[in-house]
């Protein structure tokens, strides 16, 4: 019997989700036993050619990781999309865009003025830009970047989510024996991860008060962390209660808070929505001038609350008028 | 080219301001006709998600409302209002919708006078202010 077909691609991300396969260690034995990679850029030598010589739906997965930033990145996995059964967003970048999706707060040009111009490190007298098209003795060519960064399924139909900056080794094997098992869950499903919060596994659970009332926020680098007790109550501002569970509450065994990157639980259309409106129903002011001293000690309210999904809330990012550019 | 009309959200709490927009109703009282308004058991229940919500779909302005603090039929619901709407309006601000999209009101069940003041003047500067017409990847 021939094995099923997996392909694995990297859009924008950082390639944590890429080493996140690889920390599988010995089980990656067993995946390449029971599977057929036919396309993995960052590690073996296929190339889109050879995709799209696959006949239609002739791979079984397609694991893509990475938001889609770039032209070419749209192209391929509209490709991975007709050549795959499945396609799968593998990380937070590829369900709701991640860290890289706070570049949704700048339009196109203010990024590549950043990048190109106005970084310290960077030494551009000419002001060169990258440009798609450029010709010299020879053509060459550069995908366009896009003017926003987006989850995979806002640009093709997505069938399972698998959660995670990056999916820890153990929900990669879960969502991996799930798909190999036939017994395959409701469309649209988070894969390897838990319905309920990472309170529900965190072994802090149990010194989290009835009612959780604070009254500061501090940062986690200006306190001494006290890891035998909820981090909420240490006035830390810890993202578990409205992020999805099932990475075994790993930040919160070494006293470090949650940050979200399991994203939403499936009733949440816009996780930073929600959290920030966890965080204000636990802060204990009820004047607001002393609410807005709490949150004036706030570095960076998008970072906090859309860290790892801006591009997935319900706006998208800052907001671009219609007939602008 | 047709007059621009503002579409505005009221979320409204079931026992102080959507009282006060009956009162109004029933006085006769007069405030432009495109609010559409969202009854819920308290302003404590809008969530912040709402409102955004709200505004992808195409609200240009959104008003929450409830009791007075102190007045809140389930004791303390309002100060939570309070809290989220005050948080909400600094990821309002990064999103670089105006402030003047956005209000939060406390309007008793009596004061139906109040609501329309509070109606017609965001209705104006809405009006100043020019249609929100966000682009959403993905559609509504």
């Amino acid at each position: 019997m021939q094995k099923p077909k997996i392909a694995l691609y990297w859009c924008a991300g950082c390639g944590g989700c890429e080493e996140a396969v690889v920390d599988l260690a010995e089980k990656i034995l067993d995946v390449i036993n029971l599977v057929d990679i036919v396309f993995w850029p960052v590690a073996l030598d296929y190339k889109v050619e050879d995709v799209e010589k696959l006949p239609d739906g002739s791979i079984t997965a397609s694991f893509i990781n990475g938001g889609i930033r770039m032209g070419e990145h749209e192209h391929v996995v509209k490709l991975l999309r007709k050549k795959s059964k499945l396609v799968i967003a593998y990380g937070a970048c590829s369900a709701w865009g991640g860290v890289p999706g706070l570049a949704n707060l700048y339009d196109k040009e203010e990024i590549m003025k950043c990048v190109y111009q106005e970084t310290p490190t960077v030494d551009n007298p000419s002001k060169t830009m990258p440009q798609v098209k450029t010709e010299k003795e020879v053509t060459l060519e550069l995908p366009n970047f896009l003017p926003r960064i987006l989850p995979l399924d806002l640009v093709v139909d997505v069938d399972y989510y698998v959660p995670g900056c990056p999916p820890t080794p153990d929900v990669t094997w879960k969502s991996i024996e799930t798909l190999l098992s036939g017994n395959l869950p409701p469309k649209g499903s988070t894969l390897g991860a838990l319905t309920k919060s990472v309170c529900y596994e965190c072994a802090l659970n149990e010194t989290k008060p009835e009612k959780v009332l604070i009254k500061d926020f501090m940062r986690p680098h200006k306190v001494a962390i006290d890891p035998s007790k909820c981090l909420l109550t240490q006035n830390l501002m810890c993202m578990g209660p409205v992020t999805r569970g099932g990475c075994g509450s790993l930040c919160l065994k070494v006293a470090m808070p949650c940050t979200g990157c399991f994203g939403p639980l499936d009733e949440v259309k816009d996780y930073g929505g929600k959290a920030a409106s966890y965080f204000a129903s636990i802060l204990d002011y009820m004047d607001e001038k002393e609410i807005e001293k709490v949150l004036s000690k706030f570095p960076d309210f998008m970072g906090v609350f859309y860290r790892y999904t801006l591009p997935a809330s319900r706006l998208r990012g800052k907001i671009k008028m219609k007939g602008g550019d | 080219m047709k007059e621009f009309r503002p579409r505005i959200v009221v979320f409204a709490c079931n026992w102080c301001t959507y009282a006060a927009l009956d009162l109004a109703g029933t006085s006769r009282m007069k405030y432009p006709t495109n609010f559409l308004v969202v009854k819920e058991m308290c302003s404590g229940r809008v969530d912040p998600q709402y409102v955004l919500e709200a505004f992808r779909r195409g609200a240009d302005g959104v008003i929450v409302a409830g009791c007075h603090p102190g007045d809140c039929h389930y004791i303390e619901g309002n100060y939570k209002t309070l809290r989220r709407m005050t948080l909400l309006k600094k990821l309002l601000e990064e999103f670089g919708i105006e402030k003047e999209r956005f209000r939060l009101e406390w309007i008793s069940a009596s004061e139906a006078d109040r609501f329309v003041e509070v109606a017609n003047e965001m209705y104006e500067k809405i009006k100043n202010l020019g249609p929100l017409k966000i682009e959403i990847e993905g559609g509504r």
